[in-house]
């Protein structure tokens, strides 16, 4: 552990800053709470949101597991490991059930959470209305007057394309039928992990200087029509067919 | 007309600027030569009863539109009061509604038709999902019958149901009215504000959309508020006609007195130069 830095790398003022938005954002689930993104020795987009809500945490009986790219081993996962390390000395795991602070991007871990346990994710783009709005004005005030039809109508329109939504990742749901929040880019088939957990999910997004929570046992709906219902991913393990299937079914003699 | 009014609009102003005690006296046309002040709209009161079509005319800067987008929430008047049959028993001045309210009139009391496609489509999305959009606003989530109503107002509208998937840029400038038209009836308003829907068509194209019109008209007995600087277009859609000038209603009355028997001198010059 380096000496010269503050335990956890930033100030003590800056993590109850933090702590005060993560407060907020437990308060008000799936609301996005601003707060001031520091700098840190990693490139914005690269998962300072996590780190920061992870250092204002973080205390010397934690152990750290981190998910980045859904590995453990990935270079960014490595990468946080070993900064938050070195400047808190806390042990890292890769195995969930032993940690109590998970930072993740792209998956929510397949074991379930404990209620001791918080669940760290990286945000890139925390705004679910980015996608029909690109004013942050704007997008503020239609969560604030709950005008939400333009995110589905853009379900809508996929339904008219496709025959069906082919959102794949950071599916809009519905917190506590009052914010429609972006999951972070979780795949959908990890979206129903997020109702009635056991553990508090926090979000942070750096670059977008945004905060937001979903508190254990809080009510999280993905997005559905009511004659439409929400569908995951479907991982069954297709059959490669035979040389024989093949030629068949290209019409090719090999 | 004994009837409560679907619209009833009193002493709308529109003005940009500060305005002085002077603007009274010295406008030329609808600008104040003291303050500079702007009068977009000035003083102007109608009323819209159930199953008539109200023509506005007037030339270009006359305050039609000005009018119109007030009405729609697009501009916020200066002053005056607007009141709705269906808004709170036509007692509750829509422009003191909150934005929630505001959002419902828009989607389910009035319908809306501007001149320009582009503002009221949108233009990557499907036809059918241009009408859904109204819908889902109007707070539906069946996606089932957001699809048979877009079917059915397609149709009413004459545009094939199989070209329902396609993007309005793809259409032709007709064809985007008529979607246009079928997004205004997706929720069955009871007032259909059509803002200049034939400019720009062609007289082959806007005979359509008018006979169009005409037939909704039949069909769903709705009000229309209908603003043209077209007479013939008024001639043929409207029952009662309000002329403006500046800014000001400088003439009205039953759309046959107003272009057979024009008191006004600017009215006169209007339809002698239709003739």
């Amino acid at each position: 552990m380096i000496d010269s830095y503050n335990y956890a790398f930033l100030d003590e003022g800056s993590k109850r800053e933090i702590r005060r938005s993560i407060l907020k954002a437990v308060a008000i689930p799936g609301y996005q709470v601003p707060f001031a993104s520091r700098e840190l020795p990693i490139g914005r987009g690269w998962g300072t949101g996590g780190i920061q809500l992870t250092l204002s945490l973080i205390g010397p009986d934690d152990t750290l597991k981190v998910i980045d790219q859904g590995s453990d081993e990935s270079v960014n996962a490595v990468n946080i490991k070993k900064f938050v390390k070195m400047c808190t000395n806390v042990p890292c795991t890769t195995r969930t059930q032993d940690a109590t602070i998970v930072q993740t991007r792209h998956r929510v871990p397949e074991v379930p959470m404990r209620n001791d346990q918080i669940l760290v994710l990286q945000v890139p783009i925390p705004e679910p209305l980015r996608i029909v709005e690109p004013k942050e004005e704007v997008t503020k005030r239609m969560h604030a007057e709950l005008d939400y039809a333009p995110i589905w109508l853009q379900l809508y329109e996929s339904l008219v394309k496709y025959g069906k939504v082919t959102i794949s990742t950071e599916y809009p749901c519905m917190v506590e039928d009052r914010y429609i929040m972006n999951p972070s880019p979780i795949p959908k088939f990890d979206n129903p992990k997020l109702h009635e957990a056991e553990c508090l999910y926090l979000f942070g997004a750096g670059r977008e200087k945004k905060i937001y929570a979903i508190p254990p046992h809080t009510k999280v709906v993905s997005l559905a029509f009511d004659d439409v219902p929400f569908e995951k991913e479907k991982l069954q393990r297709q059959k490669m067919p035979s040389v024989r299937q093949y030629r068949h079914l290209s019409g090719r003699n090999l | 007309m004994a009837e409560t009014p679907v619209l009833q609009v009193e002493h709308l102003t529109m003005r940009y600027g500060e305005g002085c005690p002077h603007c009274k006296d010295h406008l030329e046309k609808n600008r104040c030569t003291v303050c500079g002040t702007v009068w977009a709209a000035n003083d102007i009161s109608l009323e819209v009863y159930p199953g008539e079509v109200l023509g506005i005319v007037g030339e270009s800067g006359s305050g039609k539109s000005t009018l119109m987008q007030s009405l729609y929430f697009d501009l916020i008047p200066t002053e005056g009061k607007a009141y709705l049959q269906n808004y709170g028993e036509g007692k509750k001045n829509i422009w003191d509604a909150s934005p929630l309210e505001k959002r419902k009139i828009r989607n389910n009391i009035m319908g809306m038709v501007y001149q320009n496609p582009v503002r009221g489509l949108r233009m990557d999305y499907s036809a059918a999902s241009n009408i859904a959009e109204k819908i889902i606003a109007a707070g539906s989530r069946n996606a089932g019958q957001m699809t048979a109503r877009a079917e059915e107002l397609l149709e009413a509208v004459e545009i094939l149901t199989s070209r329902m998937k396609e993007a309005p840029k793809n259409f032709s400038g007709g064809m985007q009215q008529r979607v246009q038209i079928s997004k205004a009836l997706a929720n069955n308003p009871s007032l259909l504000l059509l803002d200049e829907v034939t400019t720009g068509l062609d007289l082959s194209v806007q005979a359509r959309v008018l006979d169009l019109i005409r037939k909704i008209k039949a069909k769903y007995g709705i009000s229309i508020l209908l603003v043209s600087h077209d007479l013939a277009v008024i001639r043929m859609l409207a029952d009662r006609t309000i002329v403006m000038l500046d800014g000001k209603i400088i003439e009205s009355g039953l759309t046959d007195q107003i272009l057979e028997d024009p008191q006004h001198a600017y009215t006169q010059q209007l339809v002698h130069s239709l003739l």
